[in-house]
C-alpha cells in the first residue's frame, strides 16, 4: 500500500525528541564508566586526570574473582535449563493444542510483572520452611523463576514463524519425531535458542533482588556491588567493576537481539 | 492419526511438564507456605503457627502500613505517567517516520533495559547526588551556593529513576499498538479533509489505547513493590513497601508480618490488574 506523502514526511520536531530521548537514555549509564577512569575518589565535574588504577585495584581483590565465578557459575547454570525448559515449553505451546494453554503461558509470564521482592520472601520462607540452607542453589533457583519467561518469549516466536511443513515433510521421508526435531526443528531454531541462552545468562548475571533474599556467603558480583555501596572510599572501584558488568551485558545483549532478531517486537508476544 | 490426535494435548502437557514443575515448587507452594506464614505471629525468635488475622489487623489499624503502601502507589503512579507520556511521541516516531533499520532503532531503545537493573540506579545516584555531576557542576559553574537536596533522597529522585529505567516497557507495547493501525484509515481521513492533529485525535490515539493501557499496566505493577530503587534513592521520603517488606525479613526480623505486607501487596496489585483487564478488553473493543 502507498504510503500518503504526509506519512512519510519527516517531522523535525519528533526527529529532535527522538535524538534526545537516545541521549538522556544512554548519558546516565555513560557516566559509570566516564567516572571510572577519573583519577579521584569523587564523582564530579570537572574530571582531574585519567587513571587505569581502579581497574588495577578490582584486578587484586581475591572476593572480586571470587563474586565473578559465582555469577559466572549461576548464570551458566540457569542460562543452560531455562533455555532447556523453554524449548520444551515452546514447542508443547506451539504444536500441541492443550487445554488452557493461553493460562500456562501467562502464569510463565507472570514474573515479568509482579514485583521480584515477593517472588524473593516467598523462595526464602520456603527455603527456611524446608530447612534448606541459603547458597549459590537458591540463588540460582531464584533465577530461574526470573529468567523463564525471558527463555519462552523469546523462543515461542521463533517456533511459531516456523514453516510445519518442514516437519511435516520430514516426517513423509520416514525420519521419526525424535530426528526430525535434531534435523530439522533444532537448526530452524537455533538463533532463538542461541539468543535465549544469551539473554537468560545477561538476566541472571544482573540480577540482584532474588540474590539479595537468597544468597548467604557466597556473594554474586550485584552482591558484591551492593555491599560496597555502604563505602564512600570504596565508590571508584565500584565504578570500575559496574562499567566492566556493563560492557558485558552490553556485548551479549546487542548480540542476542541481532541473532534472534528480536522476535518479542515482530510478533505480537510482548 | 487418529490416536496421534488423542494423545497431542498429553503429549504438550508431558513437554511443558519440566517448566510447570519449576513454577509449582517456586511459585506455587511458596507463595502457599508465605500465606500460611502471614497467619502466623512472631515468637521472640521463633513462630508461634497458632492461626490468626492479627498481622492483617495491624496493617489496617496502623497508620503507618497504609501510608507506605498509599506512597508506593502515588510515586509509581506518577513514575507511570511520567514514562508513558515520554515514550509515547518516542514510539510513535519509530512506528511511523523510521523506514529504515527500524529493528535497530529498537534494539536501540530497548538496549538499556536488559543490563542491569542495580547499576542503572546506581548511574542515577551518581548523577544527583550531593557530590554527584549535577550538584557538583552547578556548584562549580556558580549557579547555585549549596547542593540541591531534593535531587537525591527525595520521591523526585524515585520518579526520575524510575521513568528512565522502565522506559523500554512503555516502549515496546506502544510501538506494537502504533505499528499495527491501519495506514489505510489515515490516508481516507486525509482524503475527507483531516488535519494532522484531527487524524491524530480521532484515529492514531484511539488505537493505539491498547498499547496505552498495556505500557501503564507492565510499569505501574512492577515499581509499587520495587525495592531497589527506593532504597538507594528514596531516603525516608522516598521510602515505599517493598523495604517495609525487607525490613521485616531482615532488620525488623518479624517474618509473618513480611508476610502479610506481600499478600496485602500482592492482592492491591490483582485488584488493579483486574480493573486494567477490564479497560483493556474495553479499549480492544472499541479499537475492534
Amino acid at each position: 500500500m502507498s504510503k500518503g506523502n504526509y506519512i512519510s514526511r519527516p517531522n523535525r520536531a519528533l526527529q529532535l525528541y527522538a535524538c534526545l530521548f537516545l541521549v538522556v537514555l544512554y548519558t546516565p549509564v555513560l557516566f559509570i564508566p566516564l567516572f571510572s577512569f577519573n583519577d579521584s575518589i569523587y564523582v564530579r565535574f570537572p574530571l582531574t586526570g585519567f587513571t587505569f588504577n581502579w581497574y588495577v585495584d578490582l584486578m587484586g581483590r581475591d572476593t572480586v574473582w571470587k563474586a565473578m565465578w559465582n555469577s559466572v557459575r549461576v548464570g551458566l547454570s540457569v542460562a543452560v535449563i531455562s533455555t532447556i525448559l523453554g524449548v520444551l515449553a515452546a514447542r508443547a505451546i506451539t504444536r500441541n493444542r492443550m487445554p488452557g494453554q493461553n493460562a500456562i503461558v501467562a502464569f510463565v509470564m507472570l514474573p515479568l510483572v509482579i514485583p521480584g521482592i515477593i517472588f524473593g520472601v516467598a523462595l526464602l520462607v520456603l527455603f527456611s520452611w524446608m530447612g534448606i540452607t541459603l547458597s549459590l542453589y537458591t540463588v540460582g533457583m531464584g533465577h530461574m523463576i526470573v529468567c523463564m519467561p525471558f527463555a519462552v518469549a523469546t523462543l515461542l516466536p521463533r517456533f511459531e514463524g516456523m514453516d510445519r511443513s518442514m516437519e511435516e515433510a520430514s516426517v513423509d521421508l520416514g525420519e521419526n519425531g525424535w530426528w526430525t526435531f535434531w534435523r530439522v526443528t533444532f537448526p530452524m531454531v537455533m538463533p532463538g535458542i542461541v539468543a535465549s541462552l544469551l539473554l537468560t545468562f545477561t538476566v541472571s548475571f544482573d540480577e540482584f533482588i532474588m540474590a539479595f533474599f537468597l544468597s548467604s556467603t557466597d556473594a554474586t558480583l550485584p552482591m558484591y556491588i551492593w555491599s560496597q555501596l555502604r563505602f564512600p572510599r570504596e565508590f571508584p572501584t565500584v565504578l570500575a567493576l559496574s562499567s566492566l558488568i556493563l560492557l558485558v551485558s552490553f556485548a551479549l545483549v546487542f548480540l542476542a537481539l541481532w541473532i534472534g532478531r528480536l522476535g518479542l517486537v515482530d510478533e505480537d508476544i510482548a | 492419526m487418529a490416536t496421534l490426535r488423542r494423545s497431542e494435548p498429553l503429549r504438550g502437557y508431558a513437554l511443558l511438564s519440566p517448566a510447570l514443575l519449576v513454577l509449582i515448587i517456586g511459585v506455587v507452594v511458596p507463595f502457599l507456605i508465605l500465606l500460611t506464614m502471614s497467619f502466623w505471629t512472631r515468637q521472640g525468635f521463633d513462630f508461634d503457627t497458632t492461626m490468626t488475622s492479627a498481622n492483617y489487623v495491624r496493617t489496617v489499624q496502623e497508620p503507618i502500613f497504609g501510608a507506605f503502601l498509599l506512597r508506593s502507589f502515588w510515586v509509581s503512579g506518577i513514575a507511570t505517567v511520567a514514562t508513558v507520556l515520554l515514550c509515547y511521541p518516542m514510539a510513535y516516531y519509530v512506528a511511523f517516520h523510521v523506514h529504515r533499520n527500524k529493528m535497530l532503532w529498537i534494539i536501540l531503545m530497548t538496549l538499556p533495559f536488559w543490563t542491569s537493573y542495580l547499576l542503572r540506579v546506581f548511574a542515577w545516584k551518581v548523577i544527583l547526588g550531593y557530590e554527584g555531576v549535577i550538584n557538583a557542576s552547578l556548584l562549580s559553574m556558580g549557579i547555585i551556593e549549596a547542593p540541591l537536596e531534593f535531587l537525591l533522597y527525595s520521591q523526585t529522585a524515585v520518579v526520575i529513576t524510575l521513568a528512565h529505567a522502565w522506559a523500554a516497557f512503555a516502549i515496546l507495547p506502544l510501538y506494537v499498538s502504533l505499528e499495527k493501525i491501519d495506514r489505510s484509515l489515515l490516508e481516507a481521513a486525509a482524503d475527507l479533509g483531516d488535519g494532522p492533529v484531527m487524524r491524530f485525535v480521532r484515529i492514531t490515539l484511539p488505537l493505539s489505547i491498547p498499547g496505552v493501557i498495556a505500557a501503564t499496566f507492565l510499569i505501574f505493577i512492577p515499581t509499587t513493590g520495587d525495592y531497589i530503587t527506593p532504597a538507594l534513592l528514596g531516603g525516608p521520603d522516598g521510602a515505599m513497601i517493598g523495604q517495609l517488606i525487607q525490613l521485616q525479613f531482615g532488620a525488623v526480623n518479624n517474618w509473618p508480618m513480611g508476610a502479610a505486607l506481600s499478600i496485602v501487596l500482592m492482592l492491591w496489585i490483582a485488584a488493579i490488574a483486574v480493573v486494567f483487564v477490564y479497560l483493556a478488553r474495553r479499549a480492544d473493543r472499541i479499537a475492534a
